[in-house]
């Protein structure tokens, strides 16, 4: 189940990866919006994937392509676009480190 | 929040954080939600998963939640009354103190509400999410008599609204009409009206092809308007006539022993079953409150949720003044999780989140395997007066020939409802 204090935890490990955008400071809260679809704790629900656990930088690489329209999907595009890099990446690093 | 305010509150923060405590069980700050809603019940959860330090108490006097989402699809006979029903159980699991009671009335300098059970329940933050009234003065011949002759079944109570209208629409005579009276904004669920003619139309084609459904609108557009259309005359030809306020589709009047519906121009139209949206406003306590302006709605600091009109009461969900942000359950739930991280930092003397984002999804169902969205992501704006779409970003699915995206949205609209109400009541 996720909670918002491991945030701590992930930040240190995030800002060691170079290739990430410096993160907002609001992850955990901002990460709140993808569990309307994701299910509970983003460990997935019905055919909308899991996202939690998964590596910061493979969910930073998707969100980037869906926003750059490179990916195909349904809604992800659409939603992408309404956030910074900076955003998509502390999105991530909470997800990364959710289980 | 203004940074003034933030840095007094930082150096007042010992003597504020030592008041509430002597007033306290346990000594624990005090989070009282009343409705227990999409925005009610996901800020009880929320605030006990993450602030365990919070003392939750969610007022909301049903013991069973029926959701509007999917109550359209109640109409069409996919879903029944059960699948979209909730209790609380998951929230008392949770460590939440749910009491089924009506609040009577708020004394906001007490920090205190009364129930009509009689107990007074003291916090230290309100979290208000009380949903809609509908405006029984609006619609001249529309009351609450009316609406066991043309249901409105928009706001779902235990469901009869919504089991009368099914009723309806499964005896409707063979080639008989269908009207619908459908509001201009703001009202709860910009999509609903539209998503419930296709519903229907859905159960129509299937028990009775030759029947009608004759939309009157006090509006000249709709969200998802063009792929609505689109899907009308893919899925029901010749089925459903949408009225547009410019054509004469504002309805004036009812009259439920005639089963006509009057437009603004005179003319009357025979139906066969009526279903009535009136116009809105925020629940009753929200404006004996006194907390909502003139339109009857209530507006709020954008940050935290807080009322203009009374500190240390936070409105959420449909009941606030939040355009360009639909009515809508995700965006209750979205702004739910903002108002309660706000109330946990105001009640520790800090400042609240900054540069918060709201998120909303709209799926709707349009037939078998047929869904379409709406996306938005929205945020304060930066004079703090209000909310913005941002940039680029959301709209509506794609128009045109794109069957794998309309089936795959339909899946997903059906893992939104499981998630959302999970995130509420699991």
């Amino acid at each position: 189940m996720i909670q918002l204090r491991r945030l701590t935890l992930a930040l240190p490990i995030l800002l060691a990866a170079p290739a990430l955008a410096q993160p907002a400071s609001n992850g955990p809260l901002l990460a709140q919006a993808c569990l309307g679809c994701h299910g509970p704790g983003a460990a997935g629900q019905d055919g909308v994937p899991a996202i939690a656990g998964r590596p910061a930088p493979e969910l930073v690489a998707q969100m980037t392509a869906f926003r750059a329209n490179e990916r195909p999907g349904t809604i992800m595009g659409r939603i992408a676009r309404g956030y910074t890099p900076e955003e998509i990446t502390a999105v991530a690093a909470y997800l990364a480190q959710a289980r | 929040m203004t940074f003034t305010t933030r840095r007094a509150l930082l150096g007042a923060a010992p003597a504020l954080m030592a008041a509430p405590a002597l007033a306290q069980n346990q000594g624990q700050a005090r989070l009282v939600v009343v409705g227990g809603g999409f925005g009610g019940a996901s800020a009880a959860r929320f605030a006990r998963m993450t602030y365990p330090w919070l003392d939750v108490t969610l007022i909301e006097p049903k013991t069973r939640f029926v959701t509007c989402p999917y109550g359209n699809l109640v109409l069409a006979g996919t879903r029944r009354l059960e699948q979209i029903s909730h209790g609380y159980d998951g929230l008392r699991a949770r460590g939440v103190n749910v009491v089924h009671d009506w609040v009577a009335g708020i004394d906001p300098a007490a920090r205190s509400l009364r129930l009509r059970g009689g107990a007074t329940v003291a916090y230290d933050r309100l979290i208000l999410s009380p949903g809609i009234a509908l405006r029984w003065d609006a619609l001249p011949g529309y009351d609450e008599a009316a609406s066991e002759i043309f249901p409105h079944a928009w706001v779902p109570g235990e469901g009869a609204q919504t089991t009368l209208l099914r009723r309806q629409i499964e005896a409707l005579p063979e080639g008989g009409v269908v009207g619908l009276a459908i509001p201009d904004n703001p009202f709860r669920c910009p999509p609903g009206p539209y998503e419930r003619i296709s519903m229907i139309a859905a159960h129509l084609k299937r028990h009775n092809p030759r029947a009608k459904i004759l939309a009157f609108d006090a509006k000249n557009a709709f969200s998802k308007q063009g792929l609505f259309q689109d899907a009308w005359g893919e899925l029901y030809p010749g089925m459903i006539e949408w009225v547009p306020a410019s054509q004469d589709g504002r309805i004036t009047r009812v009259d439920p022993g005639a089963r006509e519906f009057e437009s603004e121009f005179g003319t009357r139209h025979k139906v066969d079953v009526g279903n009535v949206i009136p116009p809105q406003s925020a629940a009753r306590i929200a404006i004996e409150a006194g907390l909502a302006n003139a339109g009857g709605w209530v507006p709020v600091d954008p940050l935290t949720f807080e009322a203009r009109q009374a500190t240390g009461i936070h409105v959420i969900g449909d009941a606030n003044v939040a355009p360009p942000m639909p009515k809508s359950g995700y965006v209750a739930n979205s702004t739910a999780k903002q108002a309660v991280a706000s109330v946990a930092a105001l009640l520790r003397g800090e400042a609240p989140p900054a540069a918060p984002v709201y998120f909303n999804t709209c799926y709707s169902h349009v037939g078998e395997d047929y869904g379409i969205s709406v996306v938005g992501v929205f945020r304060p704006n930066p004079d703090g007066s209000g909310f913005v779409e941002t940039p680029q970003s959301g709209g509506v699915s794609p128009r045109g020939n794109h069957p794998e995206q309309r089936r795959l949205e339909a899946l997903y609209a059906d893992a939104w409802y499981a998630s959302i109400t999970r995130d509420m009541f699991g």
